[in-house]
């Protein structure tokens, strides 16, 4: 199932227009991947407003990493690109997050559904721990209802262990529990579970600030890879991080104390390493605070 | 052996020397070493007694004790009946508490799930009395007419076999009164495992698209496992011993049926130790010690199961996450 039919219920008129569009892309076997548009988005938890005046564009089949000082609403906007930010409650936003041309909070449209297509890794690895590796992998596409036939499933948690690059480590120990890995192996696990649905893109949250150096790279790696495939969108406190993932570095910083997070400036991550245009941008990326 | 007090040798060894035993850890440590022995040391008790005032009564020839039977087919019904009794409890009240508690926990809003959770647990305050009264009064003469029609339409089951019983005082009424006692004690144990499910794990099943149920039955059910098995065995554990509810509400005759409905009803051991007691004498209180001496292995037989059912797949159990 992709974006198209998530959300064609809600959308009927602009649906047939994708169906056409998708029908000219011809039989291509690389799913096109879907960039993202934001535009003028607030984000509120209750009466507290979190994140003001977000206008973002993000590139299809490229890294977008969101950088900033704490508390400045990088996790809060990643979480808004798949609405699992309404898990809190008092959560809404104003404004719009397009995703291939439709917005995410339409009414009608069913945030369950949108996290199908939109992946997302947190912080902390968290494979489900009663299940086994292979379980893990398979549990968003079991979520789905269908019943797996076995080689099916075997497919599907090679396909996706592969793509994690997680295969050659755990082939032997599949039903094993996930939770008996290792913090890398467990954050790249997460990884092949969120691919294992084919989503079109995966939000990544701080996914190596528990992970060891060598767990890191092998994990930022497993990214600059995941691009072909995937719009990635990626939160990093970790600044060298952020120069070596990204294509796209969106800089995010408070506009005061107690006001709310907004973007500063995003660019070419070059760019915004090498020549930013605001002098906070700077500040922040040469260490002078954050 | 090092003092320290005693002015330090060289090479530091006086930071290497055993920490000082401060006065409250000391105490603390005696309380609380105290405690586990003293439970040790009741429960050893009510071992001994129970053997000792029970073993005359398990030798006693038939003629010597009231029931006129030896103790093996004396106590087999009870145990059938007490056995029987606490799994229908059971049967009703797992589901129904596992169903409240995730309500309570997941659908309502936190606060009326707080306050929810209160009255829930008022529910297991109320002492069996009250309990045995209102299933005697109220609830066996509502379940007549239900009954009759299983009784009717169902009665090519074994269970429902009938003659159904006028009163309504069966086993299932029994059931049914102890399932309302039981739920409470399960329902609050079910709560607190499921409020202790890591956000983490939450989140995640969340992120591949669960819906709400998807996420409890892929990351909350499994997780609570362990809690749900051990609130189910606590309340099995009261459903087994309890004893003024069964013996108020059931019309017992000391048979073994699997018939729920009819009016000839398996006893149970602590109902029948409480009727039968006042007017025992000689080797028929000892025939009823025993009775509660195999109770006591049962409820011990029971705990162990449980803790096998829990540790058995400890791998997966969350524990290690």
């Amino acid at each position: 199932m992709s974006m198209r039919s998530v959300l064609r219920d809600s959308v009927p008129t602009t649906a047939a227009r994708t169906t056409s569009a998708t029908a000219a892309d011809g039989p291509a076997s690389r799913r096109p991947a879907i960039g993202i548009d934001v535009e003028d988005l607030d984000i509120y938890y209750g009466d507290v407003h979190a994140v003001r005046g977000i206008t973002l564009a993000i590139q299809a089949q490229s890294v977008t990493s969101i950088i900033g000082p704490s508390g400045c609403g990088k996790s809060t906007f990643l979480r808004s690109l798949n609405r699992m930010h309404e898990v809190a409650p008092g959560a809404r936003v104003e404004g719009t997050v397009r995703v291939d041309g439709r917005d995410l909070y339409a009414p009608g449209v069913d945030p369950v559904l949108v996290r199908r297509e939109i992946g997302m890794v947190f912080q902390r690895p968290n494979p489900f721990p009663t299940m086994s590796i292979k379980d893990n992998v398979l549990a968003g596409v079991r979520l789905n209802g269908t019943r797996l036939k076995k080689d099916e499933a075997d497919t599907i948690a090679e396909r996706s262990l592969r793509g994690a690059n997680l295969w050659d480590e755990v082939k032997d120990r599949l039903n094993r529990p996930g939770a008996g890995l290792s913090g890398g192996q467990q954050q790249r696990l997460c990884i092949a579970r969120a691919i294992a649905v084919e989503p079109q893109v995966l939000l990544m949250d701080e996914p190596c600030s528990a992970l060891d150096p060598i767990s890191t790279s092998a994990i930022e790696d497993l990214i600059g890879q995941l691009k072909d495939e995937y719009t990635i969108v990626i939160v990093t406190h970790n600044m060298q991080q952020a120069a070596r993932v990204s294509d796209e570095t969106a800089f995010f910083n408070l506009a005061g104390v107690g006001e709310p997070g907004q973007l500063i400036e995003s660019g070419p991550t070059t760019k915004i390493f090498s020549n930013p245009d605001n002098p906070s941008t700077e500040a922040y990326i040469t260490g002078r605070f954050g | 052996m090092t003092d320290t007090s005693t002015p330090s040798p060289p090479r530091g060894a006086a930071e290497q020397g055993p920490a000082k035993r401060r006065l409250a850890d000391r105490v603390f440590l005696g309380l609380s070493k105290g405690a586990a022995l003293a439970i040790v040391a009741i429960l050893a008790g009510v071992a001994i007694f129970l053997t000792a005032e029970g073993i005359p009564g398990i030798t006693a020839s038939p003629d010597e004790v009231k029931s006129g039977e030896t103790f093996l087919a004396f106590v087999l019904p009870l145990v059938f009946g007490t056995l029987w009794s606490a799994t229908l409890a059971l049967v009703i009240a797992l589901p129904l508490a596992v169903a409240v508690a995730l309500f309570v926990t997941y659908y309502v809003p936190r606060r009326l799930g707080h306050t929810l959770g209160y009255v829930i647990d008022l529910l297991a305050a109320v002492p069996s009395v009250v309990f045995g009264l209102w299933g005697m009064r109220v609830l066996a003469g509502k379940l007549v007419g239900p009954y009759e029609w299983l009784e009717a339409h169902l009665g090519f089951l074994p269970f429902f076999a009938g003659p159904a019983s006028a009163t309504g005082r069966t086993i299932l009424t029994a059931g049914i009164v102890l399932a309302v006692m039981i739920m409470p004690i399960i329902t609050a144990i079910a709560r607190e495992v499921f409020r202790q499910t890591p956000v983490l794990l939450e989140e995640a099943a969340l992120a591949l698209g669960a819906t709400r149920w998807e996420m409890i039955r892929t990351v909350v059910l499994p997780h609570g496992r362990s809690g749900m098995i051990g609130g189910a065995m606590l309340g099995l554990g009261r459903a087994l011993g309890e004893t003024m509810a069964v013996a108020m509400v059931l019309s017992a005759s000391g048979v073994v049926t699997f018939n729920l409905i009819s009016s000839t009803n398996p006893s149970t051991i602590p109902a029948n130790i409480a009727l039968q007691f006042n007017e025992a004498s000689g080797l028929t209180v000892n025939a009823l010690i025993a009775s509660g001496l195999v109770l006591f292995v049962i409820t011990f037989a029971v705990n162990f199961a449980a803790r096998a059912i829990v540790n058995r797949r400890k791998e997966f159990s969350g524990a290690n996450a």
